[in-house]
């Protein structure tokens, strides 16, 4: 079983087959309408695809090590929420409201998990807790309103985060490269450090990790505020690229985020994790939503599309897992 | 006469109100093979639960090389050089056989900040590791464990605690479960890793492998040590089944209620 050639070891990969299919929709969406590739429609969709990408990378960590966060939909609203709260108040600048929002996202990271890991309460009830508090939280700090959101045009922040420029036709936000170099640090420290090593083993067999002198509880931790830092990094740049900043924003997202992770080849139990599947899995379903827009199909019929693709692909990773077990 | 490995002294070990180990002694010398047998209930994994960390004890004292530990989880056990093998729970199956080999110690590729594990050097220690425990087959290091059958998997449990310079290996029903050909793949691991300078204690319900490996039997029945030196190239199975049981030759005999000899 050792002499595969290259094509049976790609077909081999977890990720072939969400491969298979994004590859499959892109040709469907663009045999319907041809704009489906235009340049303009490739900017538009990638604009947005790489914020909720930045939250689905923290969360391919987090879920290899065998739990996951519901409240970061939350804290993608409630982040710039208190960060547009206090450059508004005048108490801060807006750069220090960013710092104050990505470090009250890190300590609610810490507090879940705490709960977790110390409390030994499962991810599921201590994340939906925290959606609840975080999402209340900003509700009750705007009355529910959206937050006035001063042009942050000139602001080396806003440069940093979402600055434009135009490669050819297509327009470019800076949030697509800090996107790239996500994945590949994420990439690199799953596959190649020795923390990556210990993030699957804690998902696979968190007491065989433990015996072996791995500190699991730690590992998790850190995934936890690694993924609140994420999201709220996540929110503040989708803010400041649509100058809105409303109390509500993120809605839904963790089951979005939490579907393009397992589309890709993450196992829900943990334990096994990739980030080129999560890439994949974010571009099948951002694809999938602006395409059947543009194919005519109503908006609101997205959701049977997402579920059956869901179902589709959970269906193929159990018969590759089956196949795999059996050695063959 | 010389300092065993391991000496356990006087170890009493209750849960709530249930005595399960009563004054038990146990001691294994190095380089020793050592069978704990007894019926269910006996003892042997509350012992063994204790020698590995995972169990406090209630009283009494742990000696290694004389000297008194206090062994608090199973990674301080291992850190003091106490290896226990359940069957299956020490590996991670989603992991090659390489990153289990080496879980928790992987070997860092300078520049250190990049936390980069050196998978070329894990790989060739875990070929050499395979070869060395036996395994005929050529199984690549990058393997997954949850593709492994049950020997191999015990194969490379005992690998690792070689590697890394166990001194005791305990192993609890490493051959359960497994085949004919695996059980003497398995038996032979354990020779192995004695003839290499390690010691093991070896925790089977068949009694005929135990027989096969060990240097010395020790028997508990009901939390006690009752025999702790039965060699078995001179004892037979019967006497060390009598003794496991408590029982008479005649009341074995009338036990097996179809009159199937005793061995």
């Amino acid at each position: 079983m050792e002499h595969h050639s290259p094509i049976q070891r790609l077909i081999a990969r977890p990720e072939f087959g969400p491969l298979v299919l994004l590859i499959v929709e892109i040709a469907v969406f663009w045999g319907f309408n041809h704009d489906f590739l235009s340049p303009q429609n490739i900017s538009n969709t990638l604009a947005f695809t790489v914020e909720l990408g930045l939250i689905a990378l923290a969360m391919t960590l987090l879920m290899t090590s065998g739990e996951f966060d519901l409240s970061v939909g939350s804290l993608f609203g409630f982040s710039p929420v208190l960060m547009w709260t206090l450059f508004n108040s005048g108490l801060t600048s807006l750069e220090v409201g960013f710092v104050v929002a990505v470090l009250v996202a890190a300590f609610i990271g810490l507090v879940n998990g705490w709960f977790v890991t110390q409390l030994k309460i499962p991810s599921f009830l201590v994340t939906l807790g925290m959606l609840l508090v975080v999402r209340g939280t900003a509700l009750f700090v705007t009355d529910g309103f959206p937050q006035r959101t001063w042009s942050a045009e000139g602001s080396w922040l806003a440069n940093m985060l979402v600055g434009d420029f135009f490669i050819g036709p297509f327009r470019i936000y800076m949030s697509l490269f800090w996107f790239i170099a996500a994945a590949i640090a994420l990439g690199y420290v799953l596959t190649q450090s020795r923390i990556g090593n210990w993030i699957q083993a804690a998902g696979g067999n968190p007491n065989a990790a433990r015996a072996r002198g791995v500190n699991v509880s730690g590992v998790k931790i850190g995934l936890f505020i690694l993924s609140s830092v994420m999201a709220s990094l996540a929110g503040v740049i989708s803010s400041l690229r649509t100058s809105a900043a409303n109390p509500n924003s993120g809605t839904g997202y963790e089951l979005e985020v939490i579907a393009m992770v397992v589309i890709g080849g993450t196992a829900l139990t943990g334990g096994r994790g990739t980030i080129i599947g999560t890439v994949l899995g974010i571009l099948i379903l951002r694809v999938m939503r602006n395409g059947i827009v543009l194919i005519g199909v109503p908006g609101l019929a997205y959701n049977i599309f997402i579920g059956a693709i869901i179902l589709g692909m959970m269906a193929l990773h159990s018969w590759l897992e089956r196949r795999h077990q059996a050695g063959t | 006469m010389a300092e065993p490995l391991i000496r356990m002294q006087n170890i009493r070990k209750s849960y709530g109100r249930v005595l399960a180990l009563e004054d038990a002694s146990f001691h294994v010398n190095e380089r020793e093979i050592v069978g704990l047998l007894g019926d269910n209930g006996a003892g042997k994994s509350t012992l063994i639960k204790v020698l590995s960390g995972a169990v406090p004890l209630t009283s009494g004292d742990i000696f290694i090389r004389g000297k008194k530990v206090t062994l608090r989880s199973t990674s301080d056990a291992i850190a003091h050089g106490i290896e226990t093998i359940y069957q299956d729970s020490a590996l991670v199956t989603q992991l090659s056989i390489a990153r289990n080999l080496f879980l928790g110690r992987e070997p860092i590729k300078p520049p250190r900040f990049l936390n980069r594990m050196d998978q070329d050097a894990m790989n060739m220690v875990a070929r050499d590791l395979l070869k060395q425990v036996g395994i005929s087959k050529n199984i690549p290091p990058t393997t997954p464990i949850g593709s492994l059958s049950g020997g191999e998997r015990q194969a490379v449990a005992i690998a690792r605690a070689m590697h890394f310079d166990s001194d005791l290996i305990i192993l609890d029903e490493p051959t359960n479960n497994l085949g004919v050909a695996e059980t003497q793949g398995v038996l032979s691991f354990v020779r192995g890793a004695r003839d290499s300078g390690h010691s093991c204690v070896f925790i089977a319900h068949n009694i005929h492998h135990v027989f096969q490996v060990v240097d010395r039997i020790v028997v508990m029945r009901r939390g006690k040590v009752v025999a702790d030196d039965i060699d078995p190239k001179k004892a037979s199975v019967a006497e060390v089944e009598r003794i496991i049981t408590g029982m008479s030759d005649k009341e074995i005999r009338d036990a097996v209620a179809d009159g199937k000899p005793a061995h």
